[in-house]
């Protein structure tokens, strides 16, 4: 299989504004051109959009106003992972030689419908995602005999990292009383434990290895991949206290890119709600079952960065289409050493951690320079 | 008979495969194992409270019926884990389920 690469990438600021779907795919891809004028969209073989939005025809009509004719073009909907399920996409095109250079835009509204999972009448008439996370917290707070109060550092860690990511929607840092103290949605999360839904967009480009060595002044590849969908449904999860699709996930992308847990120097961690940061992180095999709040208090009180430099889900804001797309530019900033304050130290190998639904679909990206 | 229009009238019927008898969930025209065909069992089907919570002053349970069937409910008393409950009203109200336990 042929190696594949990213090789620019366009982000705007997340939001909470009433912006077209059309208008903010258009941002970022105008983002990556500009700083990107060496590209010339004749190039370009793919466009392919990432969005739960009902809007139709995105693909073509992002193609037409940014002044490419490709190829391909389409949509790529699976609610909050839609964003590396469309990276999986466009690798796939480029290894299987069907194109050189895909161009992926991610985009989403505050107003997403990718919101709610109408079809998972399990739920009953308990469909919104805080009732999922109040489950997975309670779960997991029972069986390990962790906290509110150690949960709520996921919250505070990631504003505090989110206040150096100039396209977070938050400005603000929070102590963990101010966690505590947020309001209460039920029994077991508060407001700050959980990721704002809003308007943002991100775009990436990726190239065939000749054009990555041709166009990447620091190329940086995609080495690993893994996804993994166990059901749809939230009720089909047989554990509530650990996520099994991330774990299988985790463990093919890793084999992919025959790399260990041990060689990951950052890492971008699915938080939609704060229990999902030491889930994931437990479930990929960064530290055994229960210990994930050890890892996450040890790199918070250390100021370290390498998870969730950009500050999460919960810090950045989460534009459903956006997000994977969003958290794949920060590892590749990370890995060419350009993140700014939020830069860890000699990150050479990244992770990505994407998933939906109550982790009923995960995909795992692994990156290196 | 199908699942939906026996829940509209408040009966909470398990989705059983006529050929390899395969309990069905969520309710489907077919089973997901063997293709077959699903017919309804009815009853008074007893559930286990695998995990809970609460929002102000209602708790929201997840229930397990027959060692496969997982749905969420309402339940007004406090919920004990691996309590036995059974559905006392379920339905459709604006297009969602809805099933309270007791």
């Amino acid at each position: 299989m042929s190696k594949v690469g990213i090789i620019a990438y366009g982000t705007i600021p997340f939001t909470t504004e009433d912006d077209k779907i059309e208008s903010i795919l258009h941002k970022s891809t105008n983002e990556l051109f500009q700083k990107n004028p060496n590209i010339e969209k004749k190039d370009i073989d793919a466009v392919l959009v990432s969005t739960n939005n009902n809007s139709k025809y995105l693909s073509p009509v992002l193609s037409e106003m940014s002044g490419i004719q490709p190829k391909i073009a389409h949509s790529i909907e699976s609610l909050c992972n839609s964003g590396t399920n469309s990276i999986v996409s466009a690798y796939s095109y480029i290894s299987s030689g069907l194109a050189d250079l895909v161009l992926v835009s991610g985009a989403e509204r505050y107003d997403s419908p990718g919101q709610i999972l109408e079809w998972d009448n399990s739920r009953g008439e308990f469909k919104h995602p805080v009732f999922w996370a109040s489950i997975f917290s309670k779960s997991y707070k029972r069986e390990f005999g962790i906290s509110d109060e150690q949960l709520a550092v996921v919250s505070v860690k990631n504003h505090k990292q989110a206040k150096e990511n100039p396209n977070a929607v938050s400005k603000k840092t929070y102590t963990v009383e101010d966690v505590m103290n947020s309001k209460i949605l039920t029994d077991d999360l508060r407001l700050l434990n959980c990721s704002r839904p809003c308007t943002g967009s991100a775009s990436i480009l990726l190239a065939s290895e000749e054009m990555t060595k041709k166009f990447a002044e620091v190329p940086v590849w995609i080495s690993g991949i893994g996804q993994k969908t166990t059901s749809a449904g939230f009720t089909k999860n047989v554990s509530l206290s650990s996520m099994e699709s991330t774990k299988l996930a985790g463990q093919h992308a890793l084999k992919m890119a025959n790399r260990s847990n041990s060689e990951i120097d950052v890492m971008e961690i699915h938080d939609a709600f704060s229990v999902c940061e030491p889930m994931a992180l437990e479930s990929l095999g960064f530290t055994k079952p229960g210990k994930g709040m050890n890892l996450i208090k040890n790199v918070h009180e250390t100021d370290d960065f390498k998870i969730n430099p950009r500050g999460g889900l919960i810090g950045t804001g989460h534009p459903l289409g956006a997000t994977g797309i969003s958290q794949t530019i920060e590892i590749v900033q990370q890995l060419q050493n350009s993140a700014a304050n939020r830069q860890t130290d000699n990150a050479s190998v990244g992770l990505i951690h994407n998933m939906s639904a109550a982790s009923t679909s995960s995909t795992v990206l692994v990156l290196e320079k | 008979m199908s699942f939906e229009s026996e829940l509209s009238k408040g009966n909470f019927c398990i989705p059983e495969c006529i050929k390899c008898q395969k309990t069905v969930w969520p309710p489907s025209e077919f089973c997901d194992k063997c293709n077959g065909k699903t017919s309804l069992k009815s009853g008074e089907f007893e559930g286990k409270i695998i995990e809970y919570s609460k929002q102000n002053k209602d708790y929201f349970c997840m229930v397990e019926f027959s060692n496969s069937i997982r749905l969420m409910a309402r339940m007004n008393e406090v919920p004990k884990r691996n309590q036995i409950v059974k559905i006392l009203k379920c339905g459709i109200s604006k297009g969602n389920y809805f099933f309270q336990v007791i």
